[in-house]
């Protein structure tokens, strides 16, 4: 058993526990999100040793000289000496500006900012609440519009970050963010690319972001988009991307429904029967040369890439954003 | 350089076109092996990038490149699949793949037979007898 010191207390760590897992089972508070390395939202850093490589994944590497480390990714190797980031780089304040039900479980959070803030539509932020409680969310919206971030927070039965969101967070309020992060954003370049896009549920946020940001940079090449959701009452924008495809002749959208019963107003608004991915894949032949986004439930994202990558597709032509929920009581 | 590529100093990792000819083969035969209802779940719940990285090091050593795995190594590699039942047909399954890979790239078929005589040796370090 190694021990882990953070400011006057000294911290066992066992062997097959991460630095996260020991501070947790330790009742010391520390932010942290997704518990595998993707929000990094548990950053800390090593004030002795170097920690191992694993650890870092992901990093800057700014950060990684300067021994810094996902808490959720460290099996220490020795006892090691660690601290809370100081005020983790740029943090940005921003107040609420709309609250807005898009389907009954998913809410339309704009934020304001002020200061300088540079990202790309489809990237994630980390959004932290006034007790240091933070979540990750995708940006919905393009980076033409001027200071402002739109995210769709989906209610999670019991879930501390969402639930808070949807029924205390209030018009004005404060929140803090991180900067933006993740490569799953549009890249202006090949612009004759065919796109093939696939989410489920609030996965739609950076699909949304990244189709309007492709379609004002001009991209010229087909873009599909698949989005799905058990029942009907889950999609949303349904009006506004229609009215995309009839603006965007290269633009293509299919709203999939894969619940068991269909209700007829379902049929009558015209929805495809099935799993998003599932009509996605089967429709498309071949995806060699294509351009692939794939947004929402880890399980979903996980079998499209590799089927997609299958179907023709290179691997580093394939972007995806898992929305991996921690497991905060675990 | 004045000598022909004929030359018979050039190792057969040289003939194959080195690193590159890895690159072109690792896309084909990676896929190729995911498509394989007979293997596929061998490769299942692995990260697709460290994968695809693992069959670069596997294509490395079929084509005579430089490595450093043993055969210690290559047993300790496929422990875990060989509890999960990897037997004579998957390994003749990859063995397929590979000859396939090289025929889809126009590799001549002296320097497949090469290649395949490279894999079949490590047969019973894979298999874990
Ligand atoms: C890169 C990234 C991007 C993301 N983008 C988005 C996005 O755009 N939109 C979006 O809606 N989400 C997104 N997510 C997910 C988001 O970050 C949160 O994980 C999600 O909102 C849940 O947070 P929460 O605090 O509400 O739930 P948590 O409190 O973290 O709970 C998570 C789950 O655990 C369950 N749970 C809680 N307590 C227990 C218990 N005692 N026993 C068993 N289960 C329990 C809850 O019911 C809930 O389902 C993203 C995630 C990542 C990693
Ligand atoms: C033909 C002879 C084979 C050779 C020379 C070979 C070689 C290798 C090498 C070099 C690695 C990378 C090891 C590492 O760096 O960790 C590897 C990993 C792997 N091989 Fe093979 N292999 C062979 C056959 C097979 C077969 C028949 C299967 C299954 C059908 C298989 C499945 C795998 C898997 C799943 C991994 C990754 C394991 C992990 O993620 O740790 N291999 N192999
Ligand atoms: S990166 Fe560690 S909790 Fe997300």
């Amino acid at each position: 058993m190694l021990n882990i010191k953070l400011g006057e207390s000294k911290i066992p760590c066992q062997a097959n526990e991460s630095v996260l897992d020991a501070l947790l089972k330790a009742n010391i508070q520390i932010p942290y999100g997704c518990q595998q390395g993707v929000c990094q939202s548990c950053l800390m850093r090593s004030l002795d040793t170097t920690p191992p490589v694993s650890a870092q994944a992901g990093l800057k590497d700014t950060l990684q000289k300067q021994n810094y480390f996902l808490a959720c990714l460290c099996h220490p190797e020795q006892d090691m000496t660690i601290a809370l980031p100081e005020q983790q780089g740029a943090l940005l304040n921003a107040s609420v500006i709309k609250k807005q039900l898009l389907t009954p479980e998913i809410l339309r959070l704009v934020l304001q900012y002020d200061a300088p803030l540079t990202f790309f539509a489809g990237q994630f932020v980390n959004l932290q609440r006034f007790d240091g409680l933070m979540r990750s969310y995708s940006i919905a919206n393009s980076p033409q519009q001027d200071k402002v971030l739109e995210f769709h927070i989906r209610r999670l039965p019991n879930g501390q970050f969402s639930n808070w969101v949807h029924d205390e967070l209030e018009h004005g309020a404060q929140l803090t963010l991180t900067e933006a992060q993740g490569s799953c954003h549009y890249l202006p370049g090949r612009m004759e690319q065919p796109l093939l896009l696939i989410g489920t549920g609030s996965g739609l946020a950076p699909l949304y972001g990244i189709i309007n940001d492709a379609l004002a940079q001009g991209h010229t090449g087909a873009i599909h988009l698949y989005h799905g959701s058990r029942n009907h009452d889950g999609l949303y924008l349904v009006d506004e991307i229609r009215g995309l495809t009839k603006q965007f002749d290269n633009f293509n959208y299919t709203a999939c429904l894969s619940g068991a019963c269909i209700a007829e107003q379902a049929i009558e608004a015209n929805y495809a029967q099935g799993r998003a991915h599932d009509l996605a894949l089967n429709t498309i032949q071949n995806l060699k040369g294509w351009r692939i986004y794939l947004c929402g439930h880890p399980e979903m994202v996980n079998q499209s890439k590799r089927a997609a990558y299958i179907k023709g597709a290179s691997l580093s032509d394939i972007y995806t954003d898992a929305f991996l929920v921690g497991n905060h009581n675990g | 350089m004045s000598e022909t590529p004929e030359t018979k100093s050039a190792t057969l990792f040289e003939q194959l076109g080195g690193a590159g000819a890895v690159d072109a083969a690792v896309d084909i035969f990676y896929r190729k092996v995911l498509a394989d209802y007979r293997i596929n779940r061998f490769f299942d719940n692995v990260d697709m990038e460290k994968q695809a990285a693992k069959q670069k090091a596997f294509l490395t050593m079929a084509f005579g490149g430089p490595h450093n795995y043993t055969g210690e190594d290559m047993r300790k590699g496929h422990e875990n699949l060989v509890r999960m039942g990897l037997d004579d047909s998957h390994f003749d399954a990859v063995m397929e793949h590979l000859g396939a890979t090289l025929q889809e790239l126009n590799v001549p078929q002296a320097l497949i037979a090469q290649v395949a005589a490279i894999a079949e040796s490590t047969r019973n370090d894979v298999l874990g007898r």
